[in-house]
């Protein structure tokens, strides 16, 4: 019970009206510029670093942790509207979020972001507040092994639960397994796939491949089959979400932050395993008058659950940056640098040492996010109107800001030949009914996965059947095979049952 | 919302198991310039159980065999002809096509030389004209706006360096 009275105390701290007003002014501007495409919370945290010269460390933080959870918030906006995500947290959202959007459902899909955010913000939080440092425990406990194996079950379920073939589905994952190359190889500092450009050993932005196959491949794809003369303005519907919008939306909220936030608190977790393997459980979950929907016009289900559980995850990132002083994302390793900047260095010790600034920065995550729902509600209808901008100037005004949002980071043509390229080979997937998903999952698990298969090798020197002998790592492949095979053996079981 | 389809049924277009087998060869090409490219490596004098080239090499040949395998299916038909999105959509708009690659293309040439604000002026006219705007000069003003609000939000307020130009270095 110790844990109440100091989230009452931090409460106590965080209601101040100073401490509001920072947290206020942090939501504002991450929300604000989360929305912007190519803009993470970590670029933001960072260009906010100054403000720890002037301001005492428990107003910096609330600050910070607002952005944060803004950034998470904004993120979706432009998902959902123009297909760009801006942080790679955010990409699945754009796969159902976008398709909603162009058929008239961008009000209910943007609310379901929001409120999903806030369950799963809320969820996160008192996770945080609870069960992370128990989480942490375990955590420790995974070794490369069984990480490996992890990244093994992601890439099954891709294959085999996509829609259209797995053959497809297959030449997705190895070209974005491929893109994951490029670069030099962490372990021996060797520069693979490079081509001898030195622009591409620091290896291929996730963002920018992202931007390349939703807004730059769809906007050339559009213009592939444009008919002169049939402007069509694209409807916006109605703004709020109906019952059965509601009724669709809380399994998956729920599911979603559940899933989250574990990976988050993961040393090797992230935003990106969670948002994935939520978007195929509900594909797999939803129910069979809405599965339809998927990949067609957009289901609310592929929207809630990844967006909670990408808000989840985020604030799961946290327990290891608190607790353990490890940061698991770019975002965490910048606040880290923020706690050194005054002196503070998270680990074991900080609830301890810091007591009154960690359950202040706690109890001001609770405050942020019901700030940030209720600021992000009434945004929805002003959102939405950028759907009535005229097919030319909207889709000329993505490019731009796929341009800038590409350009701005790297100031390098080669990563805009790169945006452009990839372009285009994705106008011709889109053609040709590849799936792109597969390529972003492969980017980026790609890589981890390389990195956990060769250092399990190593230490256990060479023996594969490390990935065996050891139990989670055991359990989770036999899970990656019924995942492969179980939907087919159910189906000939019934099929024999029918027959 | 989409018309319901004609009531004749749709035929697949005829040529397309040839387009199918551009897309299974090009597969192929992009699996052996990996395979090439990690052949390039060179050997770490690094010990370890799985080095540097391994994976490239799984994923290299992967590629090659999974394009193999789509040439296999593109031979017996292929795919994309019994797509349904394929045989209502409209034919190719070469003039969209052309002018929204010319809005790369300037975007490119021009961005190191005349900078951000000019290049993506020109080539946010392109991109309007190629999705059938007929006011060029109204969405050069739209276009003038757009990207210096851009690139004065970006460079000004948040700080994010968007590369020196004409315009950029009088502003």
């Amino acid at each position: 019970m110790e844990t109440f009275a100091n989230l009452a105390a931090g409460f106590g701290n965080a209601l101040t009206p100073i401490n509001l007003a920072w947290a206020l002014l942090g939501c504002f501007l991450g929300t604000a510029i989360g929305v912007l495409p190519g803009i993470g919370p970590a670029l933001t945290i960072a260009l906010l670093l100054p403000v720890t010269f002037k301001v005492e460390a428990t107003g910096a933080f609330i600050l910070f942790c607002g952005v944060f959870y803004g950034a998470m918030y904004g993120g979706s906006t432009t998902s959902i509207l123009l297909n760009t995500p801006g942080e790679s947290g955010s990409i699945i959202t754009a796969l159902e979020g976008a398709k909603m959007a162009r058929n008239g459902r961008a009000g209910p899909a943007l609310v379901t972001a929001a409120v999903g955010s806030f369950v799963a913000g809320t969820v996160g939080t008192l996770g945080i507040s609870f069960v992370g440092p128990l989480v942490v425990e375990v955590a420790l406990k995974l070794g490369p092994a069984e990480y490996f194996s992890l990244m093994m079950l992601c890439f099954v379920t891709v294959s085999a639960v996509l829609g259209g073939s797995a053959l497809r589905g297959l030449t997705s994952l190895g070209f974005g397994l491929m893109l994951g190359l490029v670069g030099i190889d962490l372990q021996t500092g060797q520069p693979r796939l490079t081509f001898g450009v030195p622009e591409l050993l620091d290896g291929v932005n996730v963002v920018l491949v992202a931007v390349a196959l939703f807004a730059v491949g769809e906007t050339m794809y559009l213009a592939w089959r444009h008919v002169e003369g049939g402007q069509v303005v694209r409807p916006i519907g109605k703004l709020w979400m109906s019952a059965s919008d509601w009724r669709r939306s809380i399994g998956p909220w729920i599911r979603g932050s559940f899933l989250g936030f574990p990976f988050g608190v993961l040393p090797a977790g992230g935003t990106e395993m969670p948002t994935m393997l939520s978007y195929y459980a509900e594909r797999k979950l939803v129910r069979p008058e809405h599965r339809e929907e998927f990949g067609t016009t957009g289901a609310i289900e592929g929207v809630a659950g990844p967006e909670a559980a990408n808000n989840a995850a985020a604030a799961g990132i946290l327990v290891p940056m608190l607790t353990l002083g490890l940061p698991t994302s770019a975002t965490a390793a910048i606040m880290l640098s923020a706690f050194q900047s005054y002196g503070i260095q998270p680990g074991p010790m900080l609830f301890t040492q810091q007591a009154a600034l960690v359950w202040t920065l706690i109890a001001s995550l609770y405050i942020a996010n019901v700030m940030l729902v209720v600021l992000n509600l009434p945004l929805v209808g002003l959102w939405a109107r950028i759907l009535k901008i005229p097919t030319p100037q909207l889709y000329a005004g993505i490019l731009v800001f796929a341009t800038i949002g590409t350009y701005g980071i790297s100031n390098s043509v080669i990563d805009l030949v790169l945006l452009y390229g990839i372009g285009i080979i994705a106008m011709f997937m889109r053609r040709f009914d590849f799936p792109t998903a597969p390529v972003v999952i492969g980017m980026i698990l790609g890589p981890m996965a390389e990195q956990n298969l060769r250092q399990a090798l190593t230490i256990s020197q060479g023996d594969w059947s490390t990935f065996l002998t050891r139990p989670i790592s055991l359990f989770i492949l036999v899970l990656a095979a019924l995942a492969l095979l179980g939907p087919r053996l159910w189906g000939v079981w019934r099929a024999r049952r029918a027959g | 919302m989409i018309e319901p389809p004609a009531a004749e049924p749709l035929r697949a277009r005829p040529g397309t198991p040839g387009a199918d087998l551009g897309v299974g060869l090009f597969v192929v090409a992009i699996g052996l310039l990996t395979l090439y490219a990690a052949w390039a490596i060179p050997d770490s004098p690094i010990y370890a159980q799985v080095g540097a080239t391994a994976v490239p090499i799984l994923v290299g040949a992967a590629l090659v065999l999974l394009g193999i395998a789509l040439c296999v299916s593109a031979s017996r038909g292929g795919w994309s002809g019994g797509l349904e999105e394929e045989m209502a959509a409209p034919p190719t708009n070469w003039r969209a096509l052309g002018l929204l690659g010319a809005g790369l293309a300037v975007q490119l040439a021009l961005i190191d030389w005349l900078g951000f604000v000019i290049a993506a002026t020109i080539q946010y006219v392109l991109v309007c004209a190629a999705f059938g705007s007929r006011k060029p000069l109204r969405d050069l003003a739209i276009g003038i706006v757009v990207t210096l609000g851009a690139f004065l939000g970006f460079s000004r307020l948040l700080g994010v360096n968007i590369g020196a130009g004409v315009l950029e270095g009088i502003l």
